[in-house]
Parts: structure tokens; C-alpha cells; sequence
């Protein structure tokens, strides 16, 4: 096997054995870039010298008999909304092409801290706002199973780079399924920590309340050493939470006994299609047999996730996003009479389509007279959503589900219609709404096509969700596939 | 008969807050400042950065709040207001909706003698805006300049009932807003930096009715004097459109000081819609009663207070011991005065006289000139003991005002020392009668006034410097 | 989950003038197809939130942060400011030290 499908885990006990230098890591992925990236198209920007230099750094390092930490030298992709400092940072939107940051985002110092390789900026749907990557302004990646289908999004880029070995780790941001969704798609692990474990500074924003950053990876114990370097207390977020979080590693342990597992009953409707429910049922037998308990449970406001989230998103979005004014940064339109020709003119043609069905429809769910039913409704429901969760956590460990209703869908399959597009993320919305931490893992293949299980957990038990990840895939073999890209 | 008009005011009161640092990240607040040299990513609203409350700014809010008598919310909340203008770096405004840090208070003002109590509706913090800077005129300009230095600065927003019946009583309540903002020494309060700003919502009504008129909004008054302007303007307009049967329109309109007009202001932007929600980066926040007892504690003593106690202690006029309270630098001036002269209303006479002149002569405050609370007492002993006359006092103090000298020095290089010397003035008097003699005669035929012109002619000899009530009686004594 | 009928929904939930109002709050300019457009999607998908209406929420609670969290200040300090040409360094426009921008009216 080349480097560049190794896993981090294992890539550091050979760097620190001095087996192998970063530097060949390195290389091993940025070749691999070379090779697959015209089909893929995972990445937006790539930083080849800088990456190649940091690794020279780990090598010194090691070179000098210093200590490394556990992420030293690992190539690592960044999803293009995450700032990084003097890395042009795009959102995949036009009226950010050119934005040059001149800050990094929280992440992307404790990275730096932690001597990882950034090897570039991966593709998106347009700010987050889509399931496919068919969003971004600049192009659709490829699903690496099946170049004709799509990644699942928005961090598409991130989960295609992961699976097609273009990169060994990656961050994505989640706002309703935008880790999970495409992780699914790729046959790669994502996970959703729990809203308030990753700080959010330098992650551009799209729903504030709902936004996250967490890891992809090929395995559970990659996704722990990078959960345990991104996440933690930021002051600079106000809405990080305080209390230190555990050393994840800590929690590949190999039991379940004992778990109670609850499998949503709503998630398992007629919405989801058979062959994934098979796979999602196979899994469980799987869990139960190795001394897991499972039963099935009810999430009554299961349904109202989709309207909810489709208010609440889009009204916070649309605030979020007025600050792109071709004022301060990003794109200016010519040729206006006056300032408020400017704002329309560079924003009508600065977003795309769905950036702007999006504002349009958060400002209306804001605006005078329609607060109250549609914003302060949703606002409610949101409490009803997180409630059903909190009841169903009083009696289960974890929940299990499928992270979507389908494989992979092929490119175009859905751009006509965005209320399908939207039902594509029917699994993953409400997780977001309560806040809870999801991650998605490698369960099965369909024709092919990989398809994920999603497994939730009580605010802040991200621990439990990567044991039970660690446990599955110690004892099945979907993860270690890979696709192929000759 | 002609209609009689009551006129109804509320204000609006931005008070910028005099933290290190902005309200929610660590750029400073100083005034002035090269352009777009006090930002930071945070207050220049680059994409994915987040807000943190500054705690000192929420301090001095409820500092204020608790100075204005308001209830403190014990549950709070920040909330974006939604508008697009280039000053604003996110095209929103963090500020409060329906949460605001307090509520529910009152000021009392003094006008002609009479004290009424102003409501205030409620005190809430937000972030101030950046600064537009145009060429020309906003309306002339081909262009505009934008400084974000300004954009993030703490600012304190106090509403009042619309329970002012008079321009005279808008400008009261600003003076006192101001007065008692810098006793708690939260603000600058300087009109002319915009670290004090003050917007006016105006309407008239039928004396006797219930309902309110129509209000405007007037905005633009950079000074007490421009607040009651601008007004008086506004309610006469207002009186004016409905006397001859107009309707006033609801508008927002901008004072012209030059002109001395209001104009509307009048822009092609649809009615305001701000979609206010909650700010989802900012948590709640449930305000600990203790930290509000502590700041309670700590509040200093109030204009109100403070004039009250010079009445008492130091037996002032109410009116004196008002003019003197109204600004904190002078009050402390007045005490230390008396501390070295233990007079405390010969002190009082001449702050709220020359003094006073002076300041407003000037234009300066008191801390912007060099006289010395000790030089000032030195003066008014002088004075009592005779050293010096009361006119030649008022010479001495004006050179000490722009100088900063002791008055001894004055005196000294000038030769200003009165002449109280018996056998020196005996001379000049006797001379002065003799040139006098009509007047001399008149005095003596009982016209009193005949008097105070020979005292005046002994004082032009002497250039002022002789003893006048020793010259009064040398006077008589000669002429009996 | 429900599968959704948009085809159904022939109600108007928003007219062309409301599109029209929206899209100047949102600083956004609308040929006469894009009108069109919104106007038919926005009813799509208002129409599907009509769903929330089957719920009885008077005596919820909104819950607009998950987390339970409370009074996160920050110290008055003041730090590091950016260097200007770093400030100005992504404006489209710029005049000496400021940002430079359209008449305002």
C-alpha cells in the first residue's frame, strides 16, 4: 500500500521510528494529487511548496531528536471555509475569489501548533449551502466510487480528497449534514462534534447556531487524534464550551457490552431506500453481536427538522452574508450609479443561485409580519426537536441511523428541483438543531456505492461515538476499500 | 382664538463608553487616530470572525442604568439589527430588541425652579459604527471615504419618555444626562468628538388631548445650543404646517446649523424592516445580583446630591449650588478652592461669575486652563486683606487664568498693590478737591452721587490701586 | 419521513411585489425571470413549512442556542491591531487609508 492511504496513526510510529521522513509522505500525497485531480477536482487551492516546506520542518525536528506530536508531518485538507492566513479562502463563491485572510482560524493554529501538513483548500458547495458540491461557483467534484455521481456536500471536497488518498486528513464543516453527508458518499468517516467542542472563529459563517468543524478520516482512531487537536475552549468563541474535553484516544477501546443502542423509528420510513435500510439493519446485527443492545425508539418531530432547519439556516445565513458588499474584501460589480446600485449589483452577481434563494428566503422568514409564524415558530420547533432527543437519550447510549437515504447521486440528479435537494439531508438536519455530536461511518456498499451508518450521542459523548465507530470497523472491513481511480 | 400647542420631546442618547477596548474584541477605543489604524479582523467584520463582550462595557451600563434609577434585567440577550449602510462592516448592528440590559428609570430636571421627573424607557449597549468621510457633501460627493476606527466602540443608547414638554426642557435633560454620565465617569461626553450624540423625536398635540401628533425624528445637533435650536425650529414648523391645516409627515429630518432650519431627509431606501433576532455568536446573559448591589455600592455621589450638600454644608443658593454641581471637573474645582480658602461662597461668587466667564469666553473646560484651586484662594486673601481692591482682583485673576501665575506675582511685576497708606492718598485727595470744587459743592449741597466721582478720580490717579473704602472716608472727612 | 408534494401546494404563500420588497432588504437585484423563479420556489418550500403549523407551540420555549450557556465576557484589554496595509489589503477600492465607495445618494 502507498503512504498516502496509510493511516496517521500508523504514519507517525514511522516517522517517529524514524521509518520514514514527512517529507516522503509528503510527496507520497501530493504525486497522488498529481495523478487523481483532474478527476476528483477535490481541491480549490493547493499548497504544494508550503506543504513540502513544513515537512521539511518535522523532519528537522525529528532530525534534532524533539519530541513530535501526534499529528506532526500528516497531510491534512482544509475545507475553503475555513480562513487560513495569507491562503486565499473562497467559500467556492465568486465574490470571495480573490480573498486573501489575513488571520488564520482557530483550527487552523492548533494545527499549525501541532506541526501538521496543510497540503490545500477543498471544494464546497457555495458557502456550505447545498449536498453535492454542484453549488460551488468554481466546479463539481467527483464522487472517487463513481466519477459520474456526486461527493455529497457541501464538504465534498474534503470527503473525496480523504477517500481518493489525496490527502490522509481533512476538516469539513457541518451545518446539516455537510461532514456526515459526504463522508457517506465517499465510504470515509466524518464527524459532527457536538456544537460548542470546535471553536467556530475563521470558519465563515453560514448558520451560527448550527455551524460546526470536525474531521474526516479512513478510521476511528485517525478521527480521535484530530478531534483531540482541534477541539477545546477558544475565548474567542463565545459559544465554546469551557470545560476540557477528554483525550479521545482514550475511548478505542475494544467492547461494547452493555451499549444500548436506540434505532430511530422515523429514520427508518419509507423516504430511505430499502438496500440502505438492509445495510443499516446488517450493522446492527453486527453491534448486537458483539453485546450491544438494540431497540427501536420514537423521535415524534422527526419530520419537522426539514422545515425547521430550512427557516432557521436560511434566516441566519442571510444576516451572516450581508457583510459581502464589495466594500471591505471580495468582489466589487462595476459600473454602479450609487452605493446601493454597488450592494445589488456585486451581490446579485457575486452568489450564486442557491446563496440566494437562501438569503431571499431567510429574509423573508425575518422580516416584519412573518417573524413570529415562520422564524419564532421554527425557533420552537427546534425545542421540541431537541427535546425528543434528551428523552430518547435518557434510555440509549447512542442512536443509529442511516446518514442518508441514498447512495451517491449522480451529478445533475437534483439541481432542478431544491426541495429534493434538500430532502437529500432528511437524516442529518435535526442532529444539527439539537446539537448533538454525529458521525458517520463506512456501514456497506450498494452496487458499488458506499453507504454510511450515522451514529448520535448525548451532548459532549463524542468519546462513545468513536468506540462504537473504533469497535465496528475493528470487526468489519468497509472501511479499509478502497475506490478505483486507474 | 389661536390654538394652544403642547409639544412633546423624547431623546435619544448614544453615549459612546470610555473602555480600553471595543465592545467585542481588543481594538482600542482612542479617539482621533489615523484612519483604519484601530481595527482588528473582528471589528472589520472579515468573513468567520465572532464577538466576545467586553465586561467593563456591560459594567458601565448598569452603572449608568442603576445612576438613572432603572431596573436591571436579570436575563439579557444581544440581537442583530439588520441594515445595509458602508459604515457598518457586517451590514448588521449588534444591539437589543426586547431584552435591554435595563429599563424603567427616571431623571429629575430643575427649570425656572421647578423639578419634573423624566421616564426613561430603557438603556441598552451596542457597537458603534464606522465613519463616512465625504469629499464634499454626502449629496455633492462623487464619492465616499470609509474609517472603520470608530466601528465597534461601545455605545450606551438611553431612551427617554417622550415626557419633555419644551426645547428648554430637552436641553435640561441632556445637561443633566451629561452631568450624571460624567460623575460615573463611564464617558467623555464630548458633543463635538460624537463620543456624546443626541437624536430628538418631536411632535405637537392640541393642548388638553390624549393622543400624540405625528413625530419626527431630528437628527444632526452637535451642541446643547443646536439641541434647542433645532428643536424650537421644529415645533414651530410642526405648529406651522397644522395651523394651516397641513399634516406633519412622519420623517426623519437633519438639522442645518448654518441655516438654522430642519430638512428631511428624505432617501430612496424602503421603510426600515431590521429583522432583529437573536445574535446567535453571543450567549445570554443572566445578570448576578450581587455584581449589581457591588456596583450600586460603588456608584459615586450624583449631581443632585452634590448640589444638595452645598446648600447644606456650605449654605449656597440652590441656583449657585446647581450651576456648580452641573459639571463634575468644576464642583471639584469648588472644593478644593475651599479647601484653601474656607469661604465657601466668596469661592462660589467667583467660579460662577469671572470664572464662569472666562470658560465660556474661551470656550475651554476647567481642566483645559492653568489656574490653580490655591492660586484662586491666594487671590480671594489678597482681596480680604486688603492687599488688593475687588476691580484690581478681577485684572489679576484674568492674568492668572491665561498665564497659570500666582496672584502675588502679578501684583508684584505690575505694582498693583493697593495704596492703603493714609499719608500717600491725603495728597491725592486734597488735589482731587481742589480740581473738583463744583462737585465738591454739589456734594456738600447733599447729592450723593457726587461723591462716587471724586472716589473715580482718585482711583484714575492711582490707576485703580488705592484702598477705595479708605478713600471714601478720606473723602467725607475732607469735604465736612 | 413525509415525502413532500410540492405539486399539490397551488397556494400563494409570496407574490411578485413581496419578492420584489425582499429582494431590496437582501440587497439583491431580480431580473423578471429570476421574479418568476423565486416566486414559484419560495412557494414551494413556504408552502412545506406550513407543516410547523400542525404543531401546538404556545407554550414552548424557542430555543435559539443549544448550549446552556451563560455570561462568556472577555477582559477590557486592548491588543495588537493589523498593520493598515493588511486592513486594506482586500478592498476593491481604496484611497490612502480608506476604503473608498459609490455616492452614498
Amino acid at each position: 500500500m502507498e503512504l498516502y492511504y496509510y493511516p496517521a496513526h500508523q504514519l507517525h510510529q514511522m516517522l517517529v521510528k524514524k521509518e520514514i521522513k514527512a517529507e516522503e509522505i509528503c510527496l507520497s500525497v501530493l504525486n497522488r494529487v498529481s495523478q487523481v485531480e483532474d478527476k476528483i477536482k477535490a481541491f480549490i487551492t493547493l499548497t504544494h511548496e508550503q506543504a513540502l516546506a513544513q515537512a521539511k520542518k518535522v523532519d528537522e525536528k525529528i532530525a534534532r531528536k524533539e519530541k513530535i506530536s501526534p499529528l506532526a508531518g500528516i497531510p491534512i485538507a482544509i475545507k475553503d471555509n475555513i480562513c487560513t492566513e495569507g491562503l486565499r479562502t473562497t467559500c467556492a463563491s465568486h465574490i470571495l475569489e480573490n480573498f486573501i485572510p489575513p488571520y488564520n482560524a482557530t483550527v487552523i493554529n492548533l494545527l499549525n501548533q501541532a506541526d501538521a501538513v496543510i497540503i490545500g483548500k477543498t471544494n464546497l458547495d457555495e458557502f456550505a449551502m447545498g449536498s453535492s458540491t454542484e453549488n460551488s461557483a468554481f466546479f463539481t467534484t467527483a464522487n472517487p466510487w463513481d466519477l459520474a455521481r456526486v461527493p455529497g456536500g457541501s464538504s465534498g471536497g474534503s470527503a473525496a480528497a480523504v477517500a481518493a488518498g489525496e490527502t490522509i486528513l481533512a476538516l469539513g464543516s457541518d451545518t446539516g449534514g455537510s461532514i456526515r453527508q459526504p463522508a457517506a458518499f465517499c465510504g470515509v468517516l466524518g464527524l459532527k462534534p457536538t456544537y460548542g467542542l470546535v471553536s467556530r472563529f475563521g470558519l465563515v459563517a453560514f448558520a451560527s447556531s448550527l455551524d460546526q468543524i470536525g474531521p474526516f478520516a479512513r478510521n476511528a482512531e485517525d478521527l480521535a487524534w484530530l478531534l483531540n487537536v482541534i477541539s477545546g475552549h477558544d475565548p474567542l468563541d463565545s459559544t465554546s464550551r469551557v470545560e476540557a474535553p477528554p483525550d479521545y484516544t482514550g475511548f478505542l477501546v475494544d467492547h461494547v457490552r452493555g451499549l444500548r443502542i436506540g434505532v430511530p423509528r422515523e429514520y427508518m420510513l419509507e423516504g430511505i431506500d430499502v438496500q440502505v435500510k438492509q445495510v443499516i439493519n446488517q450493522a446492527l446485527a453486527k453491534l448486537t453481536a458483539l453485546g450491544a443492545t438494540a431497540e427501536e425508539v420514537s423521535l415524534p418531530h422527526s419530520k419537522y427538522a426539514l422545515p425547521t432547519y430550512y427557516l432557521i439556516a436560511p434566516a441566519e445565513a442571510s444576516s451572516n452574508l450581508a457583510r459581502y458588499d464589495g466594500v471591505r474584501y471580495g468582489f466589487r460589480a462595476g459600473n454602479a450609479v450609487d452605493m446601493i446600485d454597488m450592494f445589488k449589483k456585486t451581490r446579485s452577481q457575486g452568489f450564486g443561485e442557491e446563496v440566494k434563494r437562501r438569503i431571499m428566503l431567510g429574509t423573508y422568514a425575518l422580516s416584519a409580519g412573518y417573524y413570529d409564524a415562520y422564524y419564532l415558530k421554527a425557533l420552537k420547533v427546534r425545542t421540541l426537536i431537541k427535546q425528543d432527543f434528551e428523552k430518547a437519550f435518557s434510555s440509549f447510549d447512542v442512536l443509529v441511523s442511516p446518514v442518508t437515504p441514498t447512495p451517491a447521486f449522480k451529478k445533475g440528479e437534483k439541481t432542478g428541483d431544491p426541495l429534493q435537494m434538500y430532502m437529500s439531508d432528511i437524516c442529518t438536519l435535526a442532529i444539527n438543531l439539537a446539537g448533538i455530536p454525529g458521525i458517520a461511518i463506512p456501514a456497506g456498499f450498494i452496487n458499488g456505492l458506499p453507504v454510511g451508518m450515522q451514529l448520535l450521542g448525548k451532548p459532549f459523548s463524542e468519546g462513545i461515538l468513536l468506540q462504537v465507530a473504533h469497535i465496528f470497523e475493528q470487526n468489519t472491513d468497509f472501511h479499509l476499500k478502497k475506490p478505483d481511480l486507474k | 382664538m389661536v390654538p394652544e400647542y403642547e409639544t412633546v420631546i423624547g431623546l435619544e442618547v448614544h453615549v459612546e463608553l470610555k473602555t480600553n477596548s471595543k465592545i467585542f474584541c481588543n481594538s482600542t477605543t482612542a479617539f482621533g487616530g489615523e484612519p483604519n489604524t484601530h481595527v482588528c479582523p473582528v471589528c472589520l467584520g472579515l468573513p468567520g470572525v465572532l464577538p466576545v463582550v467586553n465586561r467593563k462595557a456591560l459594567e458601565y451600563t448598569i452603572r449608568t442604568a442603576l445612576a438613572l434609577n432603572c431596573e436591571i434585567a436579570g436575563f439579557s440577550k444581544f440581537d442583530r439589527k439588520n441594515y445595509y449602510y458602508p459604515d457598518m462592516p457586517k451590514n448588521y448592528q449588534i444591539s437589543q430588541y426586547d431584552l435591554p440590559f435595563a429599563q424603567k428609570g427616571h431623571l429629575n430636571i430643575e427649570l425656572n425652579g421647578n423639578i419634573r421627573r423624566i421616564g426613561i424607557t430603557r438603556v441598552h449597549l451596542e457597537e458603534d459604527t464606522g465613519k463616512l468621510v465625504h469629499p464634499a457633501t454626502i449629496t455633492t460627493s462623487p464619492y465616499s471615504l470609509v474609517d472603520y476606527n470608530r466601528a465597534g466602540v461601545p455605545l450606551m443608547e438611553i431612551v427617554s419618555e417622550p415626557d419633555l414638554r419644551s426645547p428648554e426642557e430637552a436641553r435640561a435633560y441632556l445637561e443633566k444626562l451629561k452631568a450624571i454620565i460624567s460623575y460615573l465617569d463611564v464617558s467623555d461626553c464630548k458633543m463635538e468628538e460624537g463620543s456624546l450624540r443626541c437624536d430628538a423625536n418631536v411632535s405637537v398635540r392640541l393642548q388638553g388631548k390624549e393622543e400624540y401628533g405625528t413625530k419626527t425624528e431630528i437628527k444632526n445637533m452637535n451642541s446643547f445650543k443646536s439641541l434647542q435650536r433645532a428643536l424650537a425650529y421644529e415645533v414651530e414648523r410642526q405648529i406651522e404646517v397644522l395651523g394651516n391645516g397641513g399634516r406633519v409627515i412622519q420623517e426623519t429630518r437633519a438639522w442645518d446649523e448654518g441655516k438654522g432650519i430642519t430638512l428631511s431627509m428624505r432617501s430612496k431606501e424602503e421603510a426600515h424592516d431590521y429583522r432583529y433576532f437573536p445574535e446567535p455568536d453571543l450567549v445570554p446573559l443572566v445578570i448576578d445580583r450581587q455584581w449589581v448591589e457591588e456596583i450600586r455600592a460603588s456608584l459615586p455621589e450624583l449631581p443632585d446630591a452634590r448640589k444638595t450638600r452645598y446648600q447644606r454644608d456650605y449654605g449656597l443658593s440652590a441656583y449657585d449650588a446647581a450651576r456648580l454641581a452641573a459639571e463634575l471637573e468644576l464642583a471639584e474645582f469648588f472644593e478644593a478652592c475651599v479647601k484653601c480658602y474656607p469661604q465657601p461662597k466668596m469661592v462660589s461668587n467667583w467660579i460662577n461669575g469671572e470664572l464662569s466667564r472666562l470658560l465660556n469666553l474661551h470656550n475651554i473646560n476647567i481642566n483645559a486652563c492653568p489656574l490653580t484651586p490655591p492660586q484662586l484662594g491666594a487671590l480671594l486673601e489678597l482681596i480680604e486683606k486688603g492687599t488688593i481692591s475687588g476691580k484690581i482682583a478681577k485684572t489679576v485673576f484674568e492674568e492668572m487664568f491665561n498665564k497659570g501665575k500666582d496672584p502675588a506675582q502679578i501684583i508684584q511685576e505690575k505694582g498693583l498693590i493697593q495704596i492703603s497708606d493714609e499719608d500717600a492718598l491725603i495728597k491725592i485727595v486734597n488735589e482731587v478737591i481742589t480740581q473738583n470744587q463744583k462737585v465738591v459743592d454739589d456734594y456738600r449741597a447733599g447729592k450723593d452721587r457726587a461723591l462716587a466721582f471724586l472716589v473715580g478720580q482718585v482711583m484714575k490717579v492711582t490707576r485703580g490701586k488705592a484702598n477705595p473704602e479708605l478713600v471714601n472716608r478720606l473723602l467725607k472727612e475732607k469735604m465736612q | 419521513m413525509d415525502t413532500m408534494t410540492t405539486k399539490e401546494t397551488k397556494k400563494q404563500v409570496i407574490t411578485t411585489s413581496q419578492v420584489e420588497h425582499v429582494a431590496l432588504l437582501a440587497r439583491l437585484e431580480l431580473n423578471e425571470a429570476e421574479k418568476d423563479i423565486y416566486v414559484n420556489q419560495l412557494n414551494n418550500i413556504l408552502a412545506y413549512m406550513q407543516m410547523l403549523n400542525e404543531l401546538n407551540t404556545e407554550n414552548v420555549t424557542p430555543t435559539a442556542h443549544v448550549l446552556p450557556l451563560y455570561n462568556v465576557f472577555r477582559q477590557d484589554e486592548v491588543g495588537r491591531h493589523m498593520p493598515v496595509e493588511k486592513v486594506l489589503a482586500n478592498a476593491p477600492e481604496k484611497e490612502e487609508q480608506f476604503f473608498k465607495v459609490p455616492r452614498i445618494v
